[in-house]
């Protein structure tokens, strides 16, 4: 029998037997620990029918013996060693974490307020980094990172195409659809590639495509960092004397910044062709209409602040996608949070960026 | 099956896609065994101990542990016979996230059976057993040295106090005298405890050190399995070059 259980002996004794081990002993727990509690120490203890003993089954004695040796023992030596062992090491403190008090919300509210100092001369640090090792490419065209920049243009820019595309070109047929219905109502279909081409030109296009690119490539960018720091990658560069601002920072940056223009043109490009096709079936609005009314109702400074605005979110989502994977230290929950910080941070300052430019630029560009 | 046997290889095949790995192993491990796999790098030593564990599905033939087919029964069933074991993976695999303290404690834990002091006791003796200090408890692994981490490995491993112990490579990347104490160690606890040991090695000095059954991994299969003195003596291309430093310093 391999159960572990105490018996009661009718002398008044008491004797262990079975296999006081971990496995054995998990689904009786509940009722050895109350027996233990409860047989007084003082009683004569056999150990002579324990078939055998982990450190489990010999600290769950030692506790129930309240640490200290019961003055009626019956034990072989093996078993005593066992329990003297265990007696002897598993009662030193193991250091606590420091309790949690006032105090301690002081201290987080000072540790997030400094960190988000930290961060912003972090942030600036970096992106003068990029400037320094741009500087410092112009008098050396052979140190040029072309081949990580057109790898990095090929991930973020054009295995991008298809999702953006998706996304664009279903965006162009809602809007066209809903702003059809509430234009008919007032005979005023032909306005419908005013707003269209505003709407997705200026607005819709450069930022949909943000939110989609921070999505996509900021959380990539970043993990990629942060599972590079885990492995010691980023050290193994170092050690080879190679920059890491330079091959991993900079071709990431360039290649978003020069990629969202393009991206940008093309998502629109594609939101307008749903718009146009909804228009079609919705309102029979021939394409011809819709290609000639485009451009007269539309100054191409739209078109131009629309791709600048895409640089500008390129160059802010790279940036801040490398600025949290350095910060990323070599544990998992740490990737985790900091991949996190990256694309909602990234999403809330385009949106911010979105609003200042929108508010700098109100005169620049509207149809009269 | 003999109850007696805790591992058992019946004419094991694994491949990678095109790569055969291990082509017809047969091994025996008894229990109270202490066994060093010997091989040289790359020739599937820790694929071997992954079927073992059951993290990869054998191509063709079997693994019995503890008497019954590796992946006999139902989920839970299957949980009870994988807390029969513990491992010390090649590069450790703490948790990161979590200091050496919940390190250790986290497959206590995972029983949901445990108090939580009673958990602190057990930590608190295992990191002893393994020459840790009550101070390192609060280290994050990021933090340990590799012959520490190697340790709390070790400790994590015995927390469910495993009948069979895997070990990959315990020693490789230590300094000699560091693992010729860590193989002091894992000989203590194997008599101490009477825990059935697998030591994966490429290093002799770890090999003099354990005094076990040697099991050679070679050609793909297991060309050998017996004490160390008569592996010494096997005429076999790789038996012989592996332990020619051995016999020239000797
Ligand atoms: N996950 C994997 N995918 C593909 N091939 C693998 C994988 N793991 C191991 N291998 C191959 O299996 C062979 C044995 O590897 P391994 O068991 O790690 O050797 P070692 O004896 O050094 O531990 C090697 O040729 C390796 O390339
Ligand atoms: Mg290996």
């Amino acid at each position: 029998m391999k159960t572990p259980r105490l018996q009661f002996d009718p002398d008044g004794g008491l004797i262990l037997a079975g296999a006081w081990t971990l496995r054995e002993l998990t689904p009786h727990l509940g009722q050895i620990r109350r027996q233990l509690a409860t047989v007084p120490i003082r009683s004569f203890w056999r150990l002579t029918k324990i078939e055998r003993l982990d450190s489990f089954g010999a600290m769950l004695l030692w506790r129930g013996w309240r640490c200290n040796w019961p003055q009626n023992l019956e034990i072989s030596e093996e078993l005593r060693a066992i329990i003297t062992a265990v007696a002897e090491k598993s009662g030193a403190l193991l250091p606590r974490p420091v309790a949690f008090g006032l105090q301690g919300i002081l201290i987080i509210l000072g540790v997030i307020l400094l960190s988000f100092f930290r961060q912003l001369v972090d942030f600036v640090t970096l992106f003068g980094r990029l400037w320094l090792d741009l500087f410092f490419l112009l008098s050396r065209p052979r140190q040029w990172p072309l081949k990580e920049i057109s790898a990095n243009f090929y991930k973020v820019g054009v295995q991008a195409m298809p999702v953006a595309a998706l996304v664009g070109f279903l965006v162009g047929v809602v809007l066209s659809y809903l702003s059809a219905m509430q234009l008919r109502i007032f005979g005023a279909e032909a306005l419908l590639v005013d707003i269209l081409g505003l709407g997705i030109i200026r607005e819709l296009g450069p930022v949909l495509l943000a939110l989609l690119v921070a999505g996509r490539s900021g959380s990539a960018m970043t993990a990629q960092l942060g599972v590079m720091r885990v492995t010691e990658e980023l050290d193994a560069l170092a050690a080879m004397g190679i920059s890491l601002s330079l091959r991993l920072l900079l071709p990431k940056v360039l290649a978003l910044t020069l990629a969202m223009p393009l991206l940008v043109l093309w998502t629109s490009a594609v939101a307008l062709l749903g718009g146009m096709v909804s228009a079609k079936i919705q309102l029979g609005m021939s394409y011809a209409f819709f290609f000639e009314s485009l451009p007269q109702v539309v100054p191409v400074a739209n078109l131009y602040i629309g791709l600048g605005k895409g640089a500008i979110f390129g160059l802010l989502i790279a940036l801040v996608a490398c600025h949290f994977g350095l910060r990323i230290r070599p544990n998992t929950e740490s990737l985790a949070a900091n991949t996190t910080a990256s694309v909602v941070t990234a999403i809330t300052l385009v949106i911010l960026v979105n609003a200042v430019i929108a508010v700098a630029i109100r005169n620049i560009g509207m149809p009269l | 099956m003999n109850p007696k046997k805790v591992v058992a290889l019946r004419g094991l095949i694994s491949r990678f896609g095109d790569n055969l790995v291990l082509n017809g192993v047969d091994l025996d491990i008894m229990a109270d065994d202490i066994v060093a796999l010997v091989g040289g790098s790359g020739s599937g030593k820790t694929t071997l101990l992954r079927h073992i564990i059951g993290l990869h599905r054998p191509a063709a033939g079997e693994v019995f542990l503890f008497g019954e087919p590796l992946f006999a029964g139902n989920y839970l069933e299957q949980q009870v016979r994988r807390r029969r074991f513990g491992v010390l993976f090649q590069q450790g695999a703490l948790f990161s996230a979590f200091n050496v303290r919940d390190n250790i404690a986290f497959p206590l834990r995972e029983l949901k059976a445990l108090e939580e002091e009673e958990i602190q006791a057990l930590v608190a003796y295992k990191l002893a057993m393994v020459e840790l200090e009550p101070e390192h408890a609060l280290l994050m692994p990021a933090q340990l040295s590799g012959g520490m981490s190697r340790r709390v490995a070790l400790a994590r491993a015995l927390a469910l106090e495993p009948e069979l112990l895997l070990l990959d490579e315990p020693t490789a990347g230590l300094d000699p005298d560091r693992s010729t104490s860590f193989v002091a160690l894992v000989r203590r606890l194997h008599r101490q405890l009477g825990i059935t040991v697998v030591l994966v090695t490429h290093d002799v000095s770890t090999l003099l050190a354990l005094a076990g059954r040697v099991a050679v991994l070679a050609d793909r299969r297991i060309v050998s399995a017996v004490s160390l003195e008569e592996t010494m003596k096997l005429d076999h291309p790789f038996i012989q070059s592996f332990f020619q430093l051995f016999s020239k310093r000797g």
